[in-house]
């Protein structure tokens, strides 16, 4: 990992914004240097909403994302809207609800519920972000979970650490089933590639 | 070693934090975007430690009650962005004829008029040094990271204080609304400047009676026991009105010279991959990041390409950017407006090499891939 650059999107609410923050500052304990920024105007109040979180190990000049690695996408609009910006070859987490899925060849679909998760299993919509960001770093192990937990705890509100805790394992669970074996025993061994297992689907 | 404190932090967040170091204890503002979290913070930090903030009914009234309130001798700020920054045009001037410390966020957005709210821009650059009338003397400085801003407001209030005049904290909202990494230093490594009293002579102060061979007089605080007088009107000594025309003559000599006369103190800034360019490019603020980028990738090409960026804009480098221009073959100037720095850079440079402009009023901030073909272009 040189440098990766990560776009949350959805709408505004669903707290991808905190997702992104929250991103940044566990890559902060991993002692990387990291630019948050996010969408800023009329639409971060419903519509398509984005937070930016660039991750490198050199210093971050440029502090926009350009193409993205990783793109998240919980809704349609979202997902309609920033498609394009999705690197070839990069991964787009996509969740299961939405319905027109993006025609590209050259990148990985991974399909999430992550919004039916948080309202059906965890009974809190709220916690979808919590969710996301399990899946997200579960997919492309870009900070520690250590960092990532203690970087949500250090944000959530007191007396929600165990719902935002449980969040986050849900949604690294939701991401492990298309990582199959091969996945279980790399995370297992605590040696973990980053690239290696985004090849190895 | 002493422990510093790592925090993810946005840069008006920054702005703040650096003021509060520096000892701001009184803010006054009408907020307004993408300025706003600077009086958001400020409200909410700023009574905890003894402080006031206070939000006025309009940002020509801010201006006048941190006029105010620095009388008193309270470190004193606003933050606005362009629409308000024009209506404290007049009030600055005020400022910087009675010579009041102050300090004045400029988180720079899309205009003119209300323009692009939430959209980057660095349309203020000329306003900051001719936006108010007459000749005065005049200090912008303009950020470049989160972690810089609080450096650059720190300066700003030390700049204020030291020479008794407004400064400008020319701010963009890339800058005002990323968040990246940011060392807090301890108190004790930072130079706090504070203004100069007077030696407790209380029947004879003069407010303006400038020592032999200094161009600042130390300042009273209102409520110590000294009676002075304070005007927008030329003024002598004593502070009290003024038409002649040779003390008239002295007093806008003096205040532009303690700006003329103390550049070096004053003038910052950053070179990156000069030695051996043939282009230099000069970029400031948000846009000098992109320019860093581009700058990186055309060294990947073989290209021979530098950036100077000032991080003091006024008074301008002016010697630095000189000696630029006798040794690069071309200087390009990148900013978010349609050329106004490069008015500044192509006067200094006076035909000694080719000055060009590339600027940008779409709201979005300057890509790198735009900036190596304009490069190329030129």
């Amino acid at each position: 990992m040189v440098q990766k650059e990560l776009r949350l999107s959805g709408s505004g609410g669903q707290g991808l914004i905190l997702a992104g923050i929250i991103l940044a500052e566990a890559a902060l304990l991993d002692e990387k240097n990291v630019v948050q920024s996010q969408s800023y105007g009329p639409e971060a109040r419903g519509g398509a909403s984005k937070a930016e979180v660039i991750i490198s190990e050199k210093e971050i000049n440029y502090p926009k994302v350009r193409n993205c690695d990783v793109l998240l996408a919980l809704t349609q609009v979202a997902c309609d809207k920033y498609i394009d910006s999705l690197k070839e070859g990069g991964s787009l987490i996509l969740d299961s609800s939405v319905k027109n899925k993006p025609d590209r060849k050259d990148i990985d679909i991974y399909n999430v519920p992550i919004l039916e998760t948080a309202e059906k299993k965890l009974h809190k919509p709220m916690v979808a972000n919590m969710i996301a960001l399990g899946s997200l770093n579960g997919l492309i192990r870009i900070v520690s979970d250590n960092s990532l937990e203690k970087a949500v705890l250090n944000r959530v509100p007191k007396g929600t650490e165990t719902i935002n805790k449980t969040a986050l394992k849900e949604g690294l669970n939701l991401i492990r089933k298309y990582k199959g074996e091969y996945y279980e025993r790399q995370y297992r061994s605590n040696e973990i590639n980053a690239t290696e297992l985004c090849q190895a689907k | 070693m002493k422990n510093k404190t790592v925090k993810l932090m946005q840069g008006n967040e920054a702005c703040v934090e650096g003021a509060l170091a520096a000892g701001m204890r009184f803010y006054a503002g009408y907020p307004i975007t993408p300025s706003t979290e600077i009086a958001e913070i400020s409200a909410a930090k700023l009574p905890r430690i003894g402080g006031k903030f206070i939000q006025m009914e309009d940002e020509i009234a801010s201006m006048g009650a941190v006029i105010g309130a620095s009388l008193t001798g309270l470190k004193s700020m606003t933050a606005t962005s362009g629409p308000g920054f024009s209506l404290k045009q007049e009030n600055i001037g005020y400022a910087a004829m009675a010579e009041i410390p102050c300090v004045i966020a400029d988180v720079q957005r899309g205009g003119p008029s209300t323009g692009l709210p939430t959209s980057p821009a660095q349309g203020d650059v000329m306003q900051a040094k001719w936006g108010t009338h007459g000749d005065h003397p005049m200090i912008a400085l303009s950020p470049s990271s989160v972690k810089e801003t609080y450096e650059v407001t720190i300066k700003a209030f030390n700049l204020a204080e030291k020479y008794r005049t407004p400064v400008i904290i020319l701010m963009d909202e890339v800058i005002a609304h990323m968040r990246e990494k940011i060392e807090i230093p301890d108190k004790d490594e930072l130079e706090i400047i504070n203004r100069t009293k007077p030696e407790n002579n209380f029947e004879n102060y003069n407010p303006y009676e400038v020592k032999e061979g200094e161009l600042v007089p130390p300042m009273a605080s209102f409520g110590e026991g000294y009676k002075f007088h304070i005007t927008g009107l030329v003024h002598d000594k004593t502070g009290f009105p003024t038409n002649k025309s040779d003390v008239a003559e002295d007093l806008i000599n003096r205040l532009v010279k303690k700006v003329e006369k103390n550049t070096e103190d004053i003038v910052e800034y950053e070179e990156y991959f000069l030695e051996d360019a043939d282009i230099a490019i000069l970029a400031y603020g948000g846009t000098a990041r992109a320019v860093k980028s581009a700058i990186d990738m055309a060294r990947e090409e073989n290209m021979k390409v530098g950036m100077f960026r000032p991080i003091t804009i006024w008074p301008s480098p002016e010697e630095q950017i000189r000696k630029l221009a006798e040794k690069v073959r071309k200087i390009i100037v990148i900013e978010m407006n349609l050329g106004q720095y490069y008015l500044e850079v192509d006067r200094i440079a006076n035909k000694l090499t080719e000055v060009h402009k590339y600027g940008r009023v779409n709201g979005e901030l300057i890509t790198p891939d735009e900036i190596i073909s304009y490069i190329k272009e030129v």
